[in-house]
């Protein structure tokens, strides 16, 4: 049992928890992902490692409400306990090296971005984040993201907050005026990824992306996640979860992420009329 | 006087058009009485022909004497004597291939039904309760221990023979296993109408009862490396990681949805129970559905997709019934199902629909050549023979090869051109000193009671190596 001795609600939809787990706090680097089962009945699913707080034995887990399994998560409060918590998994993102990079998150993807960015910054690199959201209101880690970059520029769908446009916009503009980047680290979701990997083709930058597909065991077992990266099957828990975002086919990843949104959707109702039901009860 | 029928007592099995529609298990065991019959059957020969096929050398004619007096709580100790896991094995053993082989009684009729009775024996052990606690209380009153650490990496066939071997001479063994529930292929792989995870769990609460420490999630490679594990204090360590990466035939749309390995098919119903509305793990149930591959993990998730609903199900296998790998009964047990075999018949490309669904398979048909290196005839594609089946899914059973997991993180593991990990055949020892191992992880795929027989060896081989360096 793995006990959550932190819990906050950065935006209605995306809420971050610091669990007690020593043994994957002591290895885990940024990139590299814990698969957690919140009860004896929920899913194995898959979440990227925010932060570890290495002298407390603290993994910080950054997580949207989704499936059945993330409501679950979501609904556990401070003291409670996540039954399986196993890590860290797939291989830590190579960012040593880099000395000029420009880091883009998108929504959710901003969780891993930043710790992304924070590794670069604390290394000596220039970093630049651009963190694109729907609206004001979902806008996370601000403070956070501003403390380990040069420039933030946040992007709004809507214009309510920071500059309106998508983070395509602000990088193309980027790119424009001449910043040469050694690398781009894209972390969103897919067609986002898509399209930056598309804007940074012409310019021959390397851009890393972050895969996040179905998966069970996270060891390389199912074959669930697996991709086609440069005309090759790789599975992203194992080779993964970073790629080169200029050989990842996406649109079969896209594909292939909608093989349950059929499933989810209904065992989401029927999980809310469980919870209805129980209320009603009570 | 022996009983001189020519044929086992049959053993019940749940009615084909009411299983395929549950996970309940087929087999339903022997009644005493049953036993006791069929235990009559066996001549005692004075050289044990039986004994020398079975990979852990279980006393076969002793335990079948104390059957036919009825003495079953005997008969479970003395099989408990050289076998760990004596439920699982009476179901899944291949015992046609091994002890039941080399039964006298098999050259003028059928041999003695070896698996069945060993079955019955450890079923009726377990549901008696008091033999095995007693077997279990005298089990854990001689051992002393002696304080020193193994590791045990797996919690499969292998490893758990391996621990419970160790834990009886005394060593302090800790397993670690990456999944969050120990059991491996017995509890993600085989479906429980084959062999019931309850079973499964009584057998590692026996290891528990041993002092066998058992630490799930708990990925060697990732949580710790094998050097760490020495470092906190481990004096030997056993790999029994098994082979868990799935193959795929590299045809043109297997990315499509819809397609699953086996072993992601089986995981999903077995270890999450995607079968049970309860849980939350989704599985794509399919109306029309192949299965292309023809060893017992074909069959298995052939078996599977009938019961949580496809309508018509296909094993596709590129050679013949009688190349079949997988075990008779198993694909007899399959046929009354209605499963549909398409044999001779090698897939070629899985056709999808514009938005990346499966929507059938095409086929060449095949005929057989030359024995190939495995002696079998080799199958070979016919001209102008393509053929498609429509269907909305496919589940690739084609055979597993060990993970890389630890091979990768662990220097100085030398390991063969299939990612087997290469050992000593006398002493189970790898390239690595202080590392045995054992299983799927060195053979390749095969079965779990030759995982269970190389635990046995590395056990022996692990207490021999720390009395010969006094680690």
């Amino acid at each position: 049992m793995y006990k959550i001795v932190e819990k906050r609600i950065l935006n209605p939809e995306v809420k971050l928890m610091r669990v007690e787990a020593p043994l994957v706090a002591a290895k885990a680097k940024p990139g590299q992902f814990v698969i957690i089962r919140v009860d004896e009945k929920a899913e194995r699913i898959p979440l990227t490692i925010a932060e570890t707080i290495r002298d407390k034995g603290l993994v910080t887990i950054i997580f949207q409400e989704v499936g059945v399994s993330t409501k679950k998560l979501g609904a556990l409060d401070e003291g409670d306990c996540i039954l399986d918590f196993s890590g860290p998994l797939g291989k830590p993102s190579e960012l040593d090296g880099l000395k000029k990079v420009c880091v883009i998150g998108g929504g959710l993807g901003c969780a891993i971005a930043w710790p992304q960015a924070k590794y670069l910054f604390d290394s000596g690199a220039s970093v630049d984040i651009i963190a694109g959201f729907r609206n004001r209101d979902l806008v996370i880690l601000e403070e956070e993201m501003r403390k380990c970059s040069d420039r933030l520029h946040i992007m709004t769908d809507d214009g309510s907050y920071g500059e309106k446009g998508l983070v395509t916009h602000k990088l193309s503009e980027l790119l424009e005026s001449g910043e040469a980047y050694d690398a781009v680290i894209a972390i969103g979701p897919l067609v986002m990824m898509k399209f930056v990997s598309q804007t940074t083709r012409p310019y021959g930058i390397k851009t890393i992306v972050s895969m996040n597909p179905i998966m069970i065991d996270g060891t390389g077992m199912c074959g669930g996640c697996r991709l086609t990266v440069g005309g090759e099957v790789r599975f992203a828990c194992v080779d993964g979860p970073d790629f080169d975002g200029h050989l990842v086919d996406f649109d079969e990843a896209i594909r292939r992420s909608a093989m349950y949104r059929e499933d989810e959707k209904k065992a989401i109702a029927a999980h809310e009329c469980r919870l209805g039901g129980g209320a009603m009860n009570a | 006087m022996p009983n001189m029928s020519p044929k086992k007592v049959r053993m019940r099995e749940q009615d084909p058009d009411v299983r395929r529609r549950n996970f309940e298990e087929v087999a339903c065991g022997y009644s005493p009485e049953e036993a006791m019959e069929e235990a009559g059957r066996c001549l005692h020969c004075k050289n044990r022909p039986c004994v020398s096929g079975c990979p852990v050398a279980v006393n076969i004619p002793e335990f079948i004497a104390e059957i036919s007096n009825g003495n079953f709580g005997k008969a479970y100790q003395i099989i408990r004597q050289t076998n760990s896991l004596p439920a699982v094995c009476g179901r899944v053993c291949p015992q046609e291939t091994q002890c039941e082989s080399l039964c006298v009684r098999g050259k003028k009729g059928e041999p003695v039904a070896i698996g069945r009775l060993e079955r019955f024996a450890a079923d009726y052990a377990m549901n008696s309760g008091s033999p095995d606690e007693a077997a279990t209380l005298d089990d854990t009153q001689q051992i002393r221990k002696n304080g020193i650490k193994v590791g045990i990496i797996g919690a499969g066939p292998a490893g758990l023979t391996c621990a419970g071997d160790l834990a009886l001479m005394g060593y302090d063994v800790t397993i670690f296993e990456a999944l969050h529930e120990p059991g491996g292929v017995l509890v993600y792989g085989i479906p429980e109408f084959r062999l019931p995870k309850a079973i499964v769990r009584r057998e590692i609460e026996y290891l528990s009862k041993l002092g066998v420490k058992i630490q799930c999630n708990f990925i060697v490679g990732k949580t710790m490396t094998v050097d760490e594990l020495f470092e906190a204090g481990y004096s030997a360590l056993f790999i029994g990681s098994g082979a868990g990466l799935p193959k795929f035939m590299g045809i043109p749309g297997e990315n499509l949805n819809g397609v699953y390995s086996a072993n992601e098919f089986l995981t999903r119903i077995n270890l999450m129970n995607a079968y049970n509305e309860e849980y939350d793990t989704p599985i794509k149930t399919f109306g029309r559905v192949a299965v292309v591959g023809g060893g017992n993990v074909a069959m298995d998730a052939a078996r599977c997709a009938k019961r949580i609903g496809a309508k018509e199900v296909y094993i596709i296998y590129r050679r013949g019934m009688d190349e079949m790998p997988a075990r008779r009964e198993e694909i007899h047990h399959a046929q009354e199902e209605g499963i549909i075999f398409r044999l001779l018949a090698n897939p070629v490309k899985i056709l999808g629909t514009e938005d990346g669904w499966v929507r059938g398979i095409q086929c060449v048909e095949m005929e057989l050549g030359e024995p190939d290196s495995s002696g079998r005839r080799r199958p070979v594609p016919k001209k102008d023979s393509e053929f498609t089946i429509e269907l909305d899914g496919v589940i690739m059973a084609l055979g597993t090869s060990p993970n890389p997991l630890i091979k990768s993180t662990t220097e100085g593991l030398r390991t063969n051109r299939h990612g087997c990990i290469e050992v000593d055949e006398e002493t189970m020892m790898t390239s690595r000193p202080g590392v045995f191992a054992g299983g799927d992880a060195v053979t390749g795929a095969a079965t779990v009671i030759l995982a269970m027989g190389a635990g046995k060896k590395a056990a022996r081989a692990i207490n021999d190596y720390i009395l010969a360096t006094g680690k």
